[in-house]
Parts: C-alpha cells; structure tokens; sequence
C-alpha cells in the first residue's frame, strides 16, 4: 500500500489532513482518497468507454475464465454470477453487463492470498452478454455468457 | 355414508348439487392422476419446488440463493416481532401448542362454532386480540407477512395436514374447490386453466407450477426481499387475468385457501423460500 | 445505523470459503416512488474492503446494478482457523459498515 496512503488512513482528522494536503499541493486531487470509486468508468453507457475508463481497454478473449450464470435469468433483479480465473497472476476481476445502462457492475481487486474467484449477485435490465473481464500482468482478458432475462408477468 | 363419487376435475364447474356427495380424497387423488400423467418425470417431493423443479437452470438458481438468502436481516426483525412480549407480558407463542413449533400444517383448519376458515394468519390475530392488542392488517407484509415469515419457519418439515371434518366444513371446502374452477377475469381463467389444464406450459414465459405442493411454502420472498403471503398471491393472480380481486381474508379466498391446502396434504413445509 | 451483515467462514484444507450477506436497498436512482411520481435517488454501496488475518485480501468497486441486499462470495487460500475476516462497505452517502467473524 502507498505508504503515504496508510499514515493518512492512520491519523484521526484524515479528512482535514487530506484537505490541508491538498491544498499545499502535496496531494494532487486525483490520488484524494475519499473518490476512489471510478466514477467515468461506473458511469459510462457502453462497455468499451467503461473498460477505457479501468485501463483495460481492447482485452484479449480468453477460454481460461469461467462465468457460472444462469441461461435464463428467474428475476433480473437478483442473478447469481460466479467468476473463476484460471489466468495466473489476476489482479482484477470486472464484471460488465452489456446491455445494462451502465455496463460498469463490478471490480473486485485480489490480494494476500484471494483466489481469482468471486461470487455475486446482479440485476440485469433484460437479455444481455454478462461480461468478464480480468487483469493479469499488465495485460486485460475478456469472456462472455449471455444471460437472457424475460419478462414474466406471471411469475407462477 | 355418502357415496364416493370421482370427481372429473376438469369439469367441475357447477357443484350446486354436489355438497353432500364432496370428497376432497378423491380430488386429492384424482389430481395426483392428473399430474402423474401431465408431469411424468416430476418425483413426489419435488413437487414443493413447483415450476422450479421443471429445469436444473431453475432449479440451481433458488439452490444458490437460498443458501445465503437476501432475506435474513428480514427474518431475524421477524423472529423479534414473534418473540416481543405484548403489554401483559404474554407472547404469540402462548397462543398455539408448543409455543407455535410443527403447528402451521394443521391450518387452515374450520371452526364449526363461527361457522368459518380459520386461516393461520386469522390465528395470529385471534392471539392479538386476545392478549388486546391491535390485530394486523391482512396485506400488511411488514407485520403479517413478516411475523407470518418467522411463525410458520417453526413449522419448517413437518407435514400439511388439513382437515376436512363435517358438513361445514365440507361446504367451505367445495365452495373453495368450486372457485378454483369457475372462470373469471377479462382473461376469462380460472385457477385450473393454468394450473391444472395447462401444467408445464409457459403462459408470458413464465412455466406453470401444479396445484399440488403449491401452498406448502408460504409466506415467500418475492425477488429474494419481498415478504408476500399466500392471499397476497391471490390478489396477484387475479390481478393477471384482469379480475378484481378480492381483499385478504375474504371468506372467498380464505375458503380457497382451504381447498389448496388440503392439496398439498402429506408434503412437507418450508418458509421462507424465495421465489422470482 | 445500518442492519448488521453476515458472514460465513469456513475452512476447506488450507482455503477459507468466505460468504457475507450485506443489508442495503442498492436502489439504482431509476425507480419511481409509488406515491410522489417522483425518481428515488440512487443510494448504493459503491466500496467494500475485506481482510484476513489483518491483510487486505479483497478491494470491490460496485454499481447500482449489485442486487439489493448484496451477497459476496470469495476464497482465501492459506487461511487458518481462527483468523479474523473483517469486512467492511461504504455507500455513495458516505454511509458504513463493518462486521467481523472468525474462520472456523
């Protein structure tokens, strides 16, 4: 960890030693700890603009990651995804799904032991390629499933 | 004694005269016929999961949520509402044998003294009102549906067992039965449409459960994290065959839920389940 | 104060098999309230952290698209029993939360 991210995570008053750090431009705003959460990324509306926006752009397709998602999703609203990398040395798993507003879902970054391996679950606005893409040793992998999503309306 | 008779389900739509000769044992019967024949590969105690059971896609997807349901957090508010001690300092479980454990198979059972249903969620208010406190309401799914939630999981493996005994009770009975058969709505369906006659079909991509094992696992959690009675089913389903539906504990659905229940008889319950 | 969350943690030989069920509305600022017509804002987990034995194992950045009452599921390799799992979220309204379990 950047250590001068841990003594600043460390002091009480982080928020006002942040704000004087910057303010003496010790800290540029972008390395500002409280927006960590990459908004361009989460908010873009199209999967390529959301992996330029993680440093992952034009990923190499990859038979070596395994998305365990259902055919046909039971309710949008709540679908289980789990992701298995067999790449060695993955850094990041993202997970995208394509057709969703904001293709942008998730980013899980691995360390001290973590097994490329994350289980979750999603809302999917309707049929759609759920994407994963991994980072491994400076390069970006990609697989795909298409999960379709109906709209029931009986649901019995 | 009354004659049996076999009741041709599929046409059961005028029982005016047919009270005296009512036999839920033979309807039981003859719909576990039906579906033997509709759903050949579908095994006895798969029939609690309904449409889930049809395919391993399904199937997985309720395995795998319901091994750590979005519902939890909701369950443990549940279980404090049963355990939370009215003013005079009595509790729910006071109210049902063995502090309300292996009890919800006995209902809906019927009280020949009113003449009426008593629906499991009829006895939590009859423990309200007794213990005066203020009943709750029917469709209230933060009261009902939850303490309902967390009741009946006391109940978790035992069997339904509802009982059918004496001419009231048979009357409420057949009047259950001979709604669940009448056609209604724009759509013009009656609950046997869909899911006696048309079993296994997808009706708007939505696969059809059996009536059998259908009220075992109420209250669910619709989406994983909406608590949704049984009678807030109905209002549903009558709602998508553009019928008006009835309010919570109408005589109307508490007597259907009767007739549904006796249909699940022998299978084991569960609740909370999720449900899409 | 946010409902407490609920972790799992069991060891399977050397790898600790880590669930936790979150409690939040996840709501993504594209529903209307039944009532007033008018847009929920959207109100969502957007960090989680989670550590064993005092190391960062796991660093998650999430959307509104994470299902309401979030479930997580990962694994550590290396883990014994007894070591501390601490998991901890944070919304997009600086809302938090954290919970800890031993893995056993």
């Amino acid at each position: 960890m950047n250590p001068l991210r841990r003594n600043l995570l460390k002091s009480t008053g982080a928020a006002t030693s942040v704000a004087v750090a910057v303010a003496a431009g010790l800290l540029k705003p972008s390395q500002v700890l409280a927006a960590e959460w990459n908004k361009s990324a989460f908010e873009s509306k199209n999967v390529a603009d959301a992996l330029k926006g993680m440093g992952a752009s034009a990923p190499a397709d990859s038979k070596d990651i395994m998305i365990k998602a259902p055919d046909i999703a039971e309710n949008g609203a709540v679908v289980p995804v789990e992701v298995t990398s067999k790449i060695p040395g993955t850094e990041s798993i993202m997970i995208l799904v394509e057709k969703n507003n904001t293709p942008m879902t998730a980013d899980f970054t691995l360390s001290n032991g973590a097994e490329s391996y994350v289980s979750t679950r999603i809302k999917m606005a309707g049929t759609s390629g759920v994407r994963v893409v991994v980072k491994a040793g400076g390069k970006s992998y990609s697989a795909v499933k298409e999960v379709k999503v109906t709209i029931g309306g009986c649901g019995g | 004694m009354a004659k049996r008779i076999v009741s041709l389900l599929l046409a059961c739509l005028t029982m005016g005269a047919g009270l005296a000769q009512a036999d839920p044992e033979a309807d039981l019967a003859g719909l576990v016929k039906h579906y033997k024949d509709r759903l050949p590969d579908l095994k006895p105690q798969d029939y609690i999961f309904g449409a889930l059971a049809y395919n391993k896609d399904s199937m997985e997807q309720y395995l795998s949520i319901m091994d750590f349901p979005p519902y939890l957090n909701d369950m443990d508010k549940a279980k404090a509402l049963w355990n939370k001690p009215f003013k005079n300092g009595k509790t729910f479980g006071d109210c049902f044998p063995n502090k309300g454990k292996n009890v919800a198979g006995d209902y809906p059972m019927f009280d020949d003294a009113s003449g009426k249903v008593v629906t499991f969620e009829n006895a939590i208010n009859s423990c309200l009102k007794a213990n005066g406190e203020t009943e709750y309401d029917y469709g209230d799914m933060k009261t009902m549906g939850l303490v309902t939630a967390y009741a009946k999981s006391l109940s978790d493996g035992s069997k339904v067992n509802v009982k059918v005994q004496g001419k009231g009770a048979l009357e409420a009975y057949e009047k259950g039965k001979t709604f669940f058969y009448s056609r209604r709505g724009q759509l013009n369906f009656s609950c046997a449409t869909c899911h006696v006659d048309n079993v296994g079909k997808s009706i708007r991509s939505d696969a059809l459960s059996p009536t059998i094992g259908q009220t075992s696992h109420w209250p669910e959690f619709r989406s994983g994290t909406e608590p949704t009675t049984l009678q807030t089913r109905f209002r549903q389903c009558n709602i998508q065959v553009r019928s008006a539906p009835l309010p919570q504990n109408s005589e109307e659905y508490n007597n259907l839920e009767y007739f549904l229940s006796y249909m699940s008889n022998g299978l084991p319950m569960q609740t909370p389940v999720f449900r899409k | 104060m946010a409902d407490p969350m609920k972790i799992r943690a069991t060891l399977a030989g050397d790898t600790a098999d880590i669930k936790c069920l979150m409690n939040h509305a996840m709501e993504t600022g594209q529903r209307k309230d039944a009532k007033t017509g008018q847009l929920i804002p959207a109100h969502f987990i957007n960090r989680v952290t989670a550590t064993v034995g005092g190391k960062t194992v796991l660093e998650a950045q999430w959307s509104v698209a994470i299902a309401k009452n979030p479930f997580l599921g990962f694994k550590v390799k290396g883990a014994k029993a007894g070591d501390k799992v601490v998991i901890s979220w944070e919304d997009n309204k600086g809302d938090k939360n954290t919970a800890e379990a031993a893995i056993s």
